[in-house]
This record gives structure tokens, C-alpha cells and sequence, in this order.
């Protein structure tokens, strides 16, 4: 197990060491950082000077070391918009965004498992041909689209809910404030996660659905029904537990997408998230931002991935953990 | 009063252009505690036969007509909920492959706690007692162990035994087991067969053994079954079956052993192919492989009857009495 | 599905194209349909430049004094402008039948692109073996673990701070067909990695390498047909995805400029007036690029189902 630990920790060290190298390109090359702190008009020699202050300078190897030295100590940059520390402000964007997400996950989790099940337990049901017919349309219609057309409908034309913004939120712990103590709040997260759920939900119905009646083919499932054992207990504990397995490698990829699709349900929904505010930042040439970004989502990423690896290694049983670390 | 009686048994497999026959009335007896044997090649309908008992056709296949009667009730027209009480229960059934038997997430003991809590009112630990016993029965090592691992954990003759002590848990009249030793070690299959005849004779267990080894049936069973496409071709007891075999097909089954050939010859195998379900040729299915086939063996189907010891669907069999076997005149 | 119904094989696609595969075509109607659709948007949207009624990038065809009037069928509607027009007053049929045209030229170069870098290194990655194997294996798994859209947007993104939004805009097309293409070649690449691997162990292999065929005829010859059926299978798909990405991208602003709009760029452009009520900007091309996407996954479902190949999973 522990072998299996260092393995997979070494594996995403490796992984953020290529993203800091890449967000370190992007910072040499992207604006010019001496035009964002003093402006045109100064002379040559004492931009000279700056640069020399600056470590602009030094060798390449330098400026990197100094640049991941700085990152390990969470010093991100300043972002030339907000005239604060880079990691300061999407700390503050992150926990809208994670509320978007564990709003959206809510909702696939909830349903897609019911949905995909019954749907492989009863492929002939009128019920499951309207389920996967629905699921193609879903698959079918990109995440911003979906959030527009809900905006159209639910927002302009019947005017039930509000289309942008989290409405009232209440703070809970350092800079989280929740959209999920008060009903403004939930009024507001409402649409913006089943728009970020649309695209994954039927995704996950599908891959459900698929893994499940292979599994229901198994030999073990036949042989569980001719033990005698109830219906229920076959689909619950014999088939979804198999399921599930290649279910979790999947859905934690589908972590990353998400994380992208958050970028366009904020965009629409100007949810003050980080994606909302990355894409402002591109579009005011805020480097340290971006590249803070890049960082941070690079971070959500490996972290996840590292940790789906993990939970999948303690879920299956024929994954020996202690083996796959020699 | 026989256990388990079958009457005019025919199963279907519905295909996307056509519906083939797989078993085509088939009909057999089998009295409490007897152990019989069904054999033949692959494809015959030894294991159809077999889930059919327990009304365990997964699709396309299907029963189409026929009675099953187990201890006089009719499997064919119980309810799933009746089904569920006799399946694991009255008559288990052991499979194949022990490599994809055993669920391989669930634990040794959570599949046999399961299965005694589907059929009797029993708390986990009570379930455990029992399963622990059993597990000693088929001489499996600290049993208690064994309950917390999962089947990767173990080989595939443990797995084996598992799912014998699996089926003795609720202490069965009938077990159906099919091929159980094929996937398995041959040095390990002659130690799963004297376990399954001990505690079949020990604990008075019916027994239908589906296999394609003769062998086999001769040292453990009493009455032996020959299929052939679909069809029972000849049944009686399994001595005269091996001693004196009537069908050219057993008779053929029989030469191509190879305790029947001298050491250093080669085996005698029977020329060609069983037709596939979709392909059966009229007549006697077995008359292109035949050498004894004449006109009528090509045109009519063959009904089973009584001749000497054994029962045997073949239109020549007077013949083939009084005439000696050919090999024998070869030799 | 039954155990008695086996799949074709799929090392003759050839084959399976004139038997089994039209005999199961012509008796699924929404594959019937599906085709039929797409081919239809594909054949109006590739001839816009003959049938359109106006030229959405002829700046003198385009009169401001036009913008935002709706569809034909609804009040206020100007007869030539049959789906109205949008913000900038151009015609939103012609507009719409070029933006398509876009949207699938970008889908299918993108696609094409995946294919080749990914059979590429698949077929290297299978037949070296090895550390290389491993190597590229362990790239394919990392790059997929960060989804596409999520590096075609940092990449644009910093392309487009990079070279700013002129010259941006000018290579727009190049930009999403390279990043959309670079992104998710691990698909390809690991499907035909399993193959390479089940065929290398056949002996028509070591026979054809005893025969003294070097490696590059026997890997395209030998073992690539193969390949075909879930090549095919994971193109249909992709299509698709890669108009999905191509539009939001364009949403993002991070695409197609408005100027040179793709169906996704055109949505974007409309947003900005759902709210003012003109939302024909907007629905209109949303519904064609749904329509467009969905038939395309539709017969991509089909085709699964017909040509039932082991895909990789996982």
C-alpha cells in the first residue's frame, strides 16, 4: 500500500513539474510584466535597472528555480487587475466554482445511477428507450447551449429563475460564503448545475447502462440467480458493485472535464467563479493570473486523479495495492 | 416416486432470422439419490438441458413445450418467486468455470451467508456456522479464513470445492453440476470427482452430471444419458451403456477412448462433425457419420425404444446386433 | 446481446459494408433518417456559397439598418430575410449555411488529425514495445486525465494573448483544428495499441516478418486493417465532439471570430440579445448545431452497434 502511495505521489509530482515548466513559459513570454508595473514612459537605463532587479536577466534555470521556489510557498505573482496576490483571488473565485460542481455532481450521481440501472435491467421498457432517447439529445447539446436555452426558457420567457449571478450567500469559513443556506441561494445555483450536469449525466446513464448488462451477461450473476438469490440483491450487490469499478476510472476523468465545463456554465451564468474570471483575465492579458490558474486547476487535476487512483485501488479487490507499488 | 421427471422437454433459441432447436422432446427420469450422467459432444444440449431444469435459459433460448416435474411440481410453469425457492435451495447447480463463477468482488462468506439467508431465516453469524462446516466438508484448510478472502485469492481447484460446499449449503435433493472439472488441472479433476461421489453417497444427493468424458460417467454415475443434437439418442444403465453400447454413436464414443486403444496405435476417432442446430440433417441426425446409415436413417427420425438392457433411437440397431462390430473383423 | 450472435469480423470492412452492414442500415429508420440528415445539412451547408442568398463576408452586402429583424413567420419580419437576421444585419440563413460549413470542415480536419497522430503512435507504441510503449502509454493517460476542452482553452487562450486578436483571428481555423486534433489522440492511439498487441501475438505476423517484410508494410498491411472497424467507430464519435469543442470554444470567444462566425461564435454573438427578445440570433443555430451533433451520435451509435468492436475502455 504504501509502495503504491510513493508511486503515485512521485507520478503527480512529476506531472506538476511539466505544468510549472509550461506555466513558466507562458509567464516569459506573455506581456510585459516591467509595462504593467512602471508604464511606457521610463527611460531605458532605469528599465535596465528593473530588469536587473527583476531577475529578468538571469538564466533561464534561475528564473524557473525562483519561480517554483515562489509557487511552492503559494506565492503565485501579483495580478496586474486586481493588484493582489494571484492565489489570493482565485482562492477566493474557488469556492463558487467547487459549489457549482458539487451541485452538478449531486445531480449526476443521483440520477445517472437509478437511470442507468433501470435502464439495463428493463432494456425494452418504453421508459428506458424515452431514458437513452433523452440521453443521445442531452449528449448531443453543448454545455453552453444548454444553459442558454435553459436561460431563455426558464429565465426570459417564464421568468421563474434568475439567470445570473449566486444571489445571497452566506459566509461559512475563511473566504467560502455558500449558496446553499438560503433559498435566493439555491434559486441561483439551481440552473447553472444542471447545466454543468447535462453534458455528464447522460454520459455516466450510458456508461452505466453499458457496464451493468455486461455484467447482468456475467457467469456470477447467472450463478447468483441459481442460488436463488432475490432480484434486487443480484442487480444492487452483485452487478452494480462491478459496475461501478470501471465507473469510477471514467468519472475521474470526467473530474477534468468538468472542471472545464465550469469555464462555460460560469461564462453564461457570470457565476463569479474562477473559470468566470479566468476568462476575464485572459482578455485583460493578466499573466500572473492565467499562469496562477493554470496552476491551480493543473493541482485540482493531479490531486483528483491521484486520489480516484487511490479509491479504486482500495475499492477492487483483485487490485492487490501492496503488489502494484513493487 | 421418481425426483425428477422430464416430459417431452423442447427448448428454442429464437436467432434474429430463424428459430433453431436446441433440445427436441427430450424425456428422463431420475429417482432420489440416483446419480445420473448426461454425455456427449459439445453442442449436444448437455448443458441447455441442464439450465433448463432450473429454468435458467437466458435469452435468445427459451422452453417452448415439455413438463419438468421436480418432486411432482412443474419448474416450467412456476413462478419466479417459486423458482427462487427450489434454485440454490432444493436442487443447486455447479458450474463450469470456477474462474468466473464466484462474484469477484463480493467475499468467499458473503456469497455463502447469501445464499443460506435467500432460503432460511438465519442471522449472519448462524450463517457462517454452517458455511464453515461445509467448507470442512469438501477439505477446504481454516475455513474461517478462507470466509474473509475473495475467489482471486484462491486457485481454481479451491474455488471448485467452494462451490460445492456453495452447493450442499442448504442441503439439496438434487445437484445439477456441469462439467466441473473441465477448466480445471486434470491432476485436480480426479480429486473433485471422488469429493462430489462421497458426498453425494454420503448425504443421499441426486446428482445429473453433464460431461463429454465417458470415463467419468462410468465411475460415477449409475445411469448415463447419450445426447445428440438435441436428442436423447440412448439411455440405460451406465454399465451396459459402456459394456455394450448399441448406438454406432456410444459405440463410436466408446472406441475413440483411449483405455480402447492399444498403446502406440491411433485413436479411433468418429469421422467428421456434429451438425450445428441450424443444420441437422433429416433423417437420423447422426446418419452422414454413420457407416451403418441406409435410405431410412436419411428420411425418418428414429424413436427411442427399449432394446436389450438400454433404451437407443437407431433404425439399425436389429442389425447391428446380429451382424459382429467391424472393428472387431479389422483387427 | 446473445451468445449465438457473433459480430463480423471486423478485419474485412469491406465485406461487411456490402452485406450485414447495409442489411442492418436499411432496417434502422433512424439511421436511415440520421444519413439522410446530415447529408443534407452537409451538401446545403457545402454549397452555401452557391445557394445562400447573401455573402455574410461581403461587408457591402451587409447594411447595420437590417439587424436583429426576425424569422419570416413571425411579426415584423422582412420577406427576404427568410430566418431573420442578426445583430450586425446580416441574413441569418446565409450566415447560418456558412457557419455550418465551418463547423464541419474544423470538425473533420480535427479529426482527421486525431486519427493520424494517434494511429501513428498507437501502431509505434504497440510494435516497438517496450520502454517507448510504456512511455507513450503513460503521455496518453496524463494527457487524457486533462480533458481537451480544458487544454484547447488555455492553449487558445494564451495563443490568442500571445499573438493578439488580428492575427488571432486571421489563423482562428488552423488554431482549433490543431489543438482539437492534438488533444485526443490518446483515443486513437490506445485503440490501436490493443490491437497491435492481440495481432502481434497471431503467427500471420511472425510469418509475414519471416517472409522479410519490414515492420512499416507489415504494421499498415497486416495488422491496420484491423484497426478499421473501431477506428471507424471512434471517428463517428469524435466528429461529433469535435464540433461540440469547435462551437464552445467559439462561445468562449477563444474561436471563430464574429466576423468569420462558426455556429458556435453565431450563438455567442446572439446571447447578448436573448434577453432584448431577439432570440432567433441565438435558437436558430443552436438548433442546427444540435441537429447537426445529434445525427452525427446517432449514427455513431449505430455503427457501435453494427460493427460491435472492443473498444478500450477505462
Amino acid at each position: 500500500m504504501f509502495a503504491y502511495l510513493v508511486k503515485r505521489v512521485f507520478q503527480a509530482i512529476a506531472v506538476m513539474f511539466v505544468i510549472s515548466l509550461i506555466a513558466f513559459a507562458i509567464q516569459g513570454n506573455l506581456g510585459d510584466p516591467l509595462r504593467e508595473l512602471v508604464g511606457q514612459s521610463v527611460s531605458e537605463e532605469v528599465r535596465q535597472q528593473l530588469r536587473e532587479e527583476l531577475g529578468l536577466n538571469d538564466s533561464f534555470l534561475q528564473q524557473y528555480l525562483r519561480f517554483a521556489g515562489n509557487a511552492l510557498q503559494g506565492d503565485l505573482g501579483t495580478s496586474y487587475f486586481f493588484k493582489e496576490p494571484a492565489l489570493d483571488v482565485i482562492l477566493k473565485k474557488l469556492p463558487a466554482t467547487l459549489e457549482l460542481v458539487f451541485g452538478a455532481t449531486l445531480i449526476i450521481i443521483g440520477l445517472s445511477v437509478p437511470l442507468g440501472v433501470y435502464t439495463a435491467i428493463k432494456p425494452n421498457a418504453l421508459l428506458s428507450k424515452i431514458i437513452m432517447g433523452l440521453s443521445i439529445v442531452g449528449i448531443s447539446i453543448p454545455v453552453f447551449l444548454t444553459a442558454i436555452l435553459m436561460i431563455f426558457v426558464f429565465s426570459v420567457e417564464l421568468g421563474w429563475l434568475p439567470s445570473f449571478g449566486r444571489g445571497d450567500i452566506v459566509p461559512v469559513w475563511g473566504y467560502w460564503e455558500t449558496n446553499f443556506l438560503t433559498a435566493d441561494g439555491w434559486a441561483h445555483i439551481i440552473l447553472p448545475s444542471i447545466a454543468l450536469a447535462s453534458i455528464m449525466l447522460p454520459l455516466f446513464v450510458r456508461l452505466i447502462r453499458a457496464e451493468m448488462m455486461e455484467v447482468l451477461q456475467s457467469e456470477y450473476v447467472r450463478y447468483a440467480t441459481a442460488k436463488g438469490i432475490r432480484p434486487w440483491r443480484i442487480y444492487f450487490v452483485h452487478a452494480l458493485k462491478n459496475t461501478l469499478l470501471p465507473v469510477i476510472t471514467v468519472g475521474g476523468v470526467q473530474i477534468g472535464t468538468m472542471v472545464a465545463y465550469t469555464i462555460l456554465t460560469e461564462t453564461v451564468f457570470q457565476w463569479p467563479g474562477m473559470g468566470f474570471m479566468f476568462l476575464e483575465a485572459v482578455n485583460r492579458v493578466d499573466t500572473p493570473l492565467i499562469v496562477a490558474y493554470l496552476i491551480v486547476v493543473g493541482f485540482i487535476f493531479v490531486v483528483t486523479n491521484t486520489i480516484v487512483d487511490l479509491i479504486y485501488g482500495l475499492v477492487n479487490p483483485t487490485v492487490n495495492i501492496a503488489r502494484m507499488g513493487a | 416416486m421418481s425426483l425428477l421427471s422430464v416430459r417431452d422437454l423442447t427448448v428454442k433459441f429464437a436467432m434474429r432470422d430463424q428459430t433453431v432447436t436446441a433440445l427436441n422432446s427430450i424425456s428422463f427420469d431420475l429417482a432420489k439419490g440416483e446419480r445420473l450422467g448426461i454425455v456427449g459432444e459439445s453442442g449436444a444440449g448437455k448443458s441447455i438441458t441442464g439450465f433448463s431444469l432450473m429454468n435458467l435459459l437466458s435469452r435468445p433460448g427459451y422452453i417452448d413445450s415439455g413438463q419438468i416435474l421436480f418432486d411432482g411440481q412443474d419448474v416450467v410453469q412456476m413462478s419466479e418467486k417459486a423458482l427462487r425457492s427450489v434454485r440454490g435451495n432444493r436442487m443447486a447447480m455447479i458450474f463450469q468455470d470456477p474462474m468466473v463463477t464466484l462474484n469477484p468482488v463480493l467475499t468467499i462468506g458473503q456469497q455463502m451467508v447469501e445464499t443460506l439467508r435467500a432460503h432460511r431465516k438465519l442471522s449472519v453469524e448462524e450463517a457462517r456456522q454452517i458455511a464453515i462446516v461445509k467448507l470442512r466438508e469438501v477439505y477446504i484448510p481454516s475455513p474461517e479464513e478462507r470466509l474473509e478472502q475473495y475467489p482471486h485469492e484462491l486457485s481454481g481447484g479451491m474455488r471448485q470445492r467452494i462451490i460445492i460446499a456453495i452447493a450442499l449449503l442448504l442441503d439439496p435433493q438434487l445437484i445439477i453440476a456441469d462439467e466441473p472439472t473441465t477448466a480445471l488441472d486434470v491432476t485436480i479433476q480426479a480429486d473433485i470427482m471422488e469429493l462430489m461421489l462421497e458426498l453425494c453417497q454420503s448425504n443421499q444427493v441426486g446428482l445429473i452430471l453433464i460431461t463429454h468424458d465417458l470415463g467419468v460417467v462410468s465411475q460415477m454415475t449409475e445411469r448415463t444419458l447419450v445426447m445428440y443434437a438435441g436428442r436423447i439418442i440412448e439411455s440405460g444403465s451406465t454399465r451396459s451403456i459402456i459394456n455394450d453400447p448399441q448406438h454406432p454413436y456410444t459405440q463410436g464414443l466408446i472406441n475413440a477412448l483411449p483405455q480402447q486403444t492399444l498403446p502406440g496405435h491411433q485413436l479411433r476417432q468418429i469421422p467428421g462433425n456434429m451438425p450445428t442446430l441450424a443444420q441437422v440433417p433429416p433423417g437420423c441426425a447422426f446418419n452422414p457419420r454413420c457407416e451403418f446409415a441406409t435410405d431410412t436413417c436419411r428420411s425418418q427420425i428414429p424413436k427411442i425404444s427399449q432394446y436389450g438392457d438400454v433404451e437407443v433411437a437407431c433404425h439399425e440397431v436389429h442389425r447391428l446386433q446380429t451382424e459382429p462390430a467391424r472393428e472387431e473383423e479389422q483387427a | 446481446m446473445s451468445d449465438l450472435s457473433h459480430a463480423p469480423a471486423p478485419s474485412r470492412l469491406q465485406k461487411v459494408m456490402d452485406s450485414t452492414m447495409m442489411y442492418s442500415f436499411r432496417r434502422n429508420p433512424v439511421a436511415v433518417a440520421s444519413l439522410a440528415v446530415f447529408l443534407v445539412i452537409a451538401v446545403l451547408s457545402f454549397l452555401a456559397p452557391l445557394i445562400a442568398p447573401y455573402d455574410p463576408y461581403d461587408p457591402a452586402s451587409i447594411d447595420l439598418m437590417n439587424s436583429e429583424y426576425p424569422p419570416a413567420w413571425v411579426n415584423g419580419a422582412l420577406p427576404e430575410f427568410v430566418l431573420g437576421t442578426d445583430d450586425q444585419g446580416r441574413d441569418l440563413l446565409s450566415t447560418i449555411l456558412y457557419g455550418t460549413r465551418l463547423s464541419i470542415i474544423i470538425g473533420l480536419c480535427a479529426v482527421a488529425l486525431q486519427a493520424f497522430l494517434g494511429i501513428t503512435i498507437g501502431l509505434v507504441a504497440g510494435y516497438v514495445g517496450g520502454r517507448t510503449d510504456s512511455l507513450l502509454m503513460r503521455m496518453a493517460d496524463i494527457q487524457l486525465s486533462f480533458s481537451t476542452l480544458m487544454v484547447a482553452i488555455i492553449f487558445l487562450a494564451v495563443t490568442q494573448a500571445l499573438f493578439g486578436s488580428e492575427t488571432f483571428n486571421r489563423y482562428a481555423v488552423f488554431f482549433l483544428i490543431a489543438v482539437i486534433g492534438v488533444a485526443e489522440w490518446p483515443q486513437y492511439a490506445r485503440t490501436v495499441r490493443a490491437t497491435v498487441l492481440a495481432e502481434k501475438k497471431k503467427e500471420y505476423i511472425d510469418s509475414a516478418r519471416v517472409l522479410g517484410f519490414g515492420p512499416l508494410r507489415i504494421m499498415i498491411r497486416h495488422i491496420l486493417p484491423n484497426s478499421l472497424s473501431p477506428i471507424f467507430v471512434i471517428s463517428t464519435v469524435q466528429v461529433a465532439n469535435a464540433i461540440i469543442s469547435e462551437a464552445s470554444l467559439s462561445f468562449l470567444g477563444l474561436g471563430m471570430p464574429p466576423s468569420q462566425p462558426s455556429l458556435g461564435s453565431l450563438i455567442s454573438a446572439g446571447f447578448d440579445y436573448i434577453y432584448s427578445g431577439s432570440w432567433w440570433i441565438t435558437v436558430i443555430p443552436g438548433i442546427v448545431l444540435v441537429v447537426l451533433v445529434l445525427v452525427i451520435n446517432l449514427l455513431g451509435d449505430w455503427v457501435r452497434d453494427v460493427l460491435n468492436p472492443k473498444l478500450y475502455k477505462g
